[in-house]
């Protein structure tokens, strides 16, 4: 399998904190991996290192290199790497506005006009996030008339209107019922037959639905990395083993 | 000595509506006695009309014409500098000593007396550089009178846009700039609007720095280089001068309508946008 991510030697600090500690992961092209771990493992603080978005934070220091397609994302312009690779978080953030809006919001960044160009990209992005059926005519309404599952979808939607790379999900269902989190894993099916995706999530189970590579992080540590069967089968380390049998986290 | 609960609940309760009332009471005290005393005087004559024999006579059309100059000059010379000064303290400067400092100067700036900032406008603006009395040393002299009020509304304006959209924004790869011109200050709008309508609200209302600045011309002014006479001030002649109580009452009278419709119109907006973008 091709390498989209090469995460080299990678150590995170906040301050004097450290939260990551000297990672070594390859993350495939078109395929889920899923990050699993208890609270305060890094998981987050991975993503986050992987765009750059705490960039402008004055106690956030890297160590390490993280290359995407044989670039080192430190030559990046930051704003080019976000825009190749996505993110979502954990809750819907929407922008106040109509749907339209939020869906464009990216196109219009970077620099599209076009009002057939945007129209048709919207679309696009909706019935990949499958939401295009739900609000195909209402994309005017205000994004607050969306339930909760609706928005996530929607910031994925979002997303993909800026043609990414990558996505990056931080516990994309956690505040999310059993109904929206199908269908949020549904998109993801689809998905990652053009993206690569990496999705952070505190649900063992939801690791084993999506993952096609699952990696196991525990203080800062990555513990495990391989196929969900191997991992939730026949676990290499203790520690792992614990996790997901409900010891701890 | 105990009071029973209920009627302890009972009697705060009137209290303190009673305080509420009082609070209500004075400001349409006010109200009520400029409208009643100013009122009969006012008719269109008096509106569209100019002053004759020191105001003693006609009407207050120079003064209406030479206040709204002089709060448009205000209002379009510190926004942009207020605004600005908000942004880039809550969004670009790192927080430290120099930010406290100058947090702490427009605090004081906004404590100075409005005498004293007339009494620098008119070193500064009429004398140094020459601008004479006018409207816009008037102008000037005001726009920093009411600069603190629009960079501090302005400022928590800004700080109330959740930090989650900024994050968003950036995710999606938009630069700083973008991000404060497609989300902060959009969402900071109203709040900003407000400062505005605050700073506009002082400087109608103002007369110790405008009559120092700005001068106490009857005349219809030609340009912003010409001296005009605001409303206040054309009130405040009037009565301290004996001239006419019954013109300074009419002048009130129109100068607090006035007010209300400014405020009035600018919540009315305020609402129409909050409602467009909900």
């Amino acid at each position: 399998m091709k390498t989209k991510i090469a995460i080299e030697k990678l150590s995170y600090f906040y301050g004097d904190h450290q939260v990551l500690k000297e990672i070594d992961l390859n993350i495939e092209a078109n395929a889920t991996l899923a990050v699993i771990g208890p609270a305060a493992s890094g998981k987050t603080t991975l993503l986050h290192a992987i765009n750059r978005l705490n960039d402008e934070l004055d106690d956030a220091r890297m160590q390490g290199r993280i290359v995407l397609d044989d670039t080192d994302t430190k030559t990046l312009e930051p704003t080019q790497l976000r825009k190749r690779i996505g993110m979502i978080f954990a809750n819907p953030v929407v922008l106040p506005g109509s749907i339209y809006f939020n869906l464009a919001y990216g196109p219009r960044v970077w620099g599209i006009r076009n009002r057939r160009k945007l129209s048709d990209l919207v679309e696009w992005s909706l019935r990949r996030a499958i939401l295009w059926d739900e609000v195909q005519d209402r994309l005017s309404d205000p994004v607050s008339s969306l339930s909760g599952g609706q928005q996530q979808r929607l910031c994925i939607a979002r997303t993909l209107a800026n043609e990414p790379e990558v996505i990056l999900m931080d516990e994309p269902c956690s505040g999310l019922d059993p109904i929206s989190t199908a269908k949020i894993e549904e998109a993801m099916r689809e998905l990652k037959k053009d993206y690569t995706i990496v999705i952070v999530t505190n649900n063992t189970k939801q690791a084993a639905r999506t993952g096609d590579r699952v990696a196991f992080f525990l203080g800062g540590e990555l513990i495990e990395y391989g196929s969900p069967e191997q991992v939730f089968t026949a676990p290499k380390d203790r520690r792992t083993d614990d996790y997901i049998r409900g010891r701890f986290g | 000595m105990r009071i029973e609960p209920r009627a302890e609940q009972r009697i705060m309760r009137v209290a303190l509506a009673g305080l509420a009332a009082l609070t209500i009471a004075v400001l349409f005290f006010i109200i009520g006695f400029i409208l009643k005393n100013g009122l009969p005087h006012v008719n269109l004559a008096f509106l569209i009309g100019t002053p004759e024999r020191m105001g003693k006579e006609g009407g207050i059309l120079p003064m209406i014409v030479g206040t709204f100059y002089l709060v448009l000059v205000a209002v379009a010379i510190a926004t942009p500098l207020g605004v600005g000064s908000a942004i880039f303290l809550h969004e670009y400067a790192k927080e430290g000593w120099l930010v406290r400092v100058v947090r702490f100067g427009i605090d004081c700036l906004a404590g100075i007396p409005s005498i004293i900032f007339g009494l620098f406008g008119f070193v500064l603006f009429v004398i140094t550089l020459g601008f004479g009395w006018s409207i816009l040393s008037g102008g000037l002299t005001l726009a920093f009178m009411i600069l603190p009020t629009i960079i501090r509304t302005s400022e928590e304006a800004i700080k109330a846009v959740p930090g989650a959209y900024r994050q968003v924004s950036k995710s999606l790869g938009a630069g700083k700039w973008q991000t404060i011109q497609r989300v902060v200050l959009p969402n900071a709008f109203p709040g900003i609007l407000t400062g505005i309508i605050l700073g506009i609200g002082r400087s109608v209302g103002e007369t110790a720095c405008v009559i120092f600045t700005a001068g106490s011309s009857l005349q219809m002014p030609a340009s912003v280089f010409a001296p005009t006479r605001s409303m206040a001030v054309h009130f405040y002649i009037l009565a301290r001068e004996g001239i006419s109580m019954e013109k300074a009452f009419a002048t009130a009278a129109v100068l607090i309508l006035l007010i209300l419709a400014i405020n009035l119109s600018a919540y009315y907006f305020m609402h129409r946008f909050i409602a467009r973008l909900r």
